[in-house]
């Protein structure tokens, strides 16, 4: 008998706030990260969801002054990446049984700018290491690096590490900035939008890129004082096989993963109560799930995509989705698709269109990415 | 859970199972991708198309996969450099306003998981995969996540293995193992 493995806290860090309380208000009031900001010298301004610098340095500055005294040097994205970990670090005890993993696509990479070598902090395991050493993480960092289903594929890591009997618990964090690099190579792919993007409209012109970091406490051993309890029921990633920077239109890894998820997990289409679905709003990509959720027959289960509030947060997508999935199933509440108004797909979804009440207690979360690459996880409300 | 089948590529040689099956006098990876390719009699053009590791790791598996059935094979990759080796010479491509030129069939390759997606195309396997980035090759840690991916009955053998790369330094291990 394999063990059970729980999610009993979290967090995460957007534009719209720095816990998930000021997040989950926002997002019932509708409120979106996007908007038009200047990233790139002499070019137009991308809509894109970004966490303005200042209230980030100073929620730093609040949380961690003592740690700039100790005279640590600290990018960005490791203050994001601190700022979401802390009040977990504080609330649950690390042991050498404790796994420490980091799910990101491009980790520091506005360090290679106009360098001639390869700085330290652009290696992903050094990051690792750098924010496992400031709390105290005694095992090894793992990095979890599958372009934009690494945020789903973290909790499905923690959960097999910990059923392996390695770990008994596993603290999962997951991030990605916006980047000059990250918005040049989309923006040559002409996958970014022109306007907030529109997943599933029929007017969906592309992506708006986000950044955020998230954060979970998984365990096997959960106390009787946790506020609340999701298990991770089943997950699975498949490979398309068909292209490495198109998705495939049959839709068959995504199928694939999410039939395996549900397999694992012991779940029917029928039970399923709430998909969060990727939606990153470029055409294929969104043609290419509903064609993959309606081989599943999950056409009538109400969806999302959350990339109108957050844009396509990349390696932090997966976990931060997942998280808001969580919040909904614990106030009872689903969110809207933001941003969609007529259908542009040639299968029909169950798109949410307004906040409405709901009973949730399975929950699928999916993502699709570069590579070939899907991931769906099963959780399940206790 | 068994190690069935070993490949080795480093210092311009290729080993399977302790025994060399292409050396080249090349000095440089692309050189030495390039002969091995030609060598191990491979046709397959994509190849020449990708970047160098997807090319290391491609190669590796090649020789692992071919006349297998591949259908119930998962991958699991690690490295150290992550995709630096290609995020280093796209980010040339954007460092000067004045010589700007992001390219899309650079850009692409900015992912280490990309290797994974060429040999799942190439061996038309839709699997289970994985890529984790770690300091170091850890053995056990690539052991016991194939294990559990072989236990919960996903997969009935696993590619598993390290591709490192960074300009022309790399080396691969990779091995299959089955339960």
């Amino acid at each position: 008998m394999r063990k059970d493995v729980y999610i009993t806290d979290y967090n995460c860090v957007t534009p719209l706030g720095t816990d998930v309380s000021s997040n989950w208000n926002a997002l019932l009031k509708g409120e979106s990260g996007v908007a038009l900001h200047k990233i790139i010298e002499n070019q137009e301004a991308f809509f894109a969801s970004k966490i303005n610098s200042e209230k980030l340095e100073e929620e730093f500055n609040r949380f961690f002054g003592y740690a700039q005294k100790d005279n640590r040097d600290f990018t960005r994205l490791e203050k994001m990446f601190l700022l979401c970990l802390k009040p977990l670090v504080e609330k649950h005890h690390i042991t050498e049984e404790t796994a420490f993993i980091l799910s990101t696509t491009k980790g520091n990479i506005s360090l290679l700018k106009n360098q001639s070598s390869l700085q330290e902090g652009v290696y992903l395991s050094g990051l690792a290491q750098k924010i496992a050493d400031f709390f105290g993480f005694k095992a090894k960092p793992i990095v979890v690096s599958n372009a934009c289903v690494s945020g789903v594929m973290a909790i499905a890591v923690a959960k097999n590490m910990i059923q392996a009997g390695k770990y008994k618990d596993a603290f999962v964090v997951a991030g990605d900035e916006i980047s000059e690099f990250v918005i040049s190579g989309f923006n040559s792919f002409q996958a970014i939008g022109s306007e907030p993007c529109k997943p599933y409209d029929k007017n969906r012109n592309g992506i708006n890129l986000g950044e955020a970091t998230a954060a979970a406490y998984i365990t096997s051993t959960p106390s009787e004082n946790e506020k609340f309890r999701f298990k991770i029921l089943g997950d699975s990633a498949i490979n398309d096989a068909n292209h490495i920077s198109g998705p495939s239109r049959t839709g068959d890894g995504l199928f694939a993963s999410v039939k395996n998820a549900m397999t694992e997990a012991g779940v029917s289409a029928e039970q399923i109560d709430f998909v969060s679905a990727h939606g990153t709003a470029t055409l294929y990509n969104d043609e290419m799930e509903a064609i993959a959720f309606n081989r599943m027959e999950l056409q009538n289960v109400p969806l999302n995509s959350m990339k109108g509030y957050y844009g396509h947060c990349l390696g932090a997508s997966g976990l931060l989705e997942s998280i808001i999935s969580m919040e909904s199933a614990l106030h009872g509440i689903l969110i809207p698709s933001k941003n969609f108004d007529e259908p542009g797909i040639s299968q029909p979804l169950h798109i949410i269109k307004e906040n409405q009440p709901a009973e949730i207690n399975y929950i699928l979360k999916t993502a699709s990415g570069f590579g070939g690459c899907n991931a769906a996880i099963v959780l399940e409300k206790c | 859970m068994k190690k069935t089948d070993t490949c080795t590529i480093e210092q311009s040689t290729i080993t399977v199972n302790g025994n060399v099956v292409f050396e080249s006098q090349s000095e440089t990876f692309p050189e030495f991708a390039k002969e091995a390719y030609k060598s191990l009699e491979i046709s397959y053009p994509k190849f020449h198309k990708m970047d160098h590791l997807s090319k290391l790791a491609f190669l590796a598996a090649e020789i692992l996969l071919k006349d297998q059935d591949n259908s119930r094979t998962a991958l699991v990759f690690a490295n150290r450099s992550s995709s630096l080796d290609t995020d280093f010479k796209y980010q040339e491509s954007i460092n000067y306003q004045e010589n700007y030129f992001p390219s899309p069939a650079v850009f692409v390759y900015t992912l280490p998981n990309i290797c994974i997606g060429e040999i799942s195309i190439r061996h038309q396997m839709q699997t289970e995969n994985a890529f984790f980035v770690l300091d170091e090759l850890d053995e056990n840690f690539l052991n016991e996540y194939s294990h559990q991916i072989l236990q919960s009955g996903k997969a009935e053998k696993v590619l598993c293995g390290w591709v490192e790369l960074y300009q022309e330094s790399y080396n691969a291990f990779v091995y299959l193992l089955t339960i």
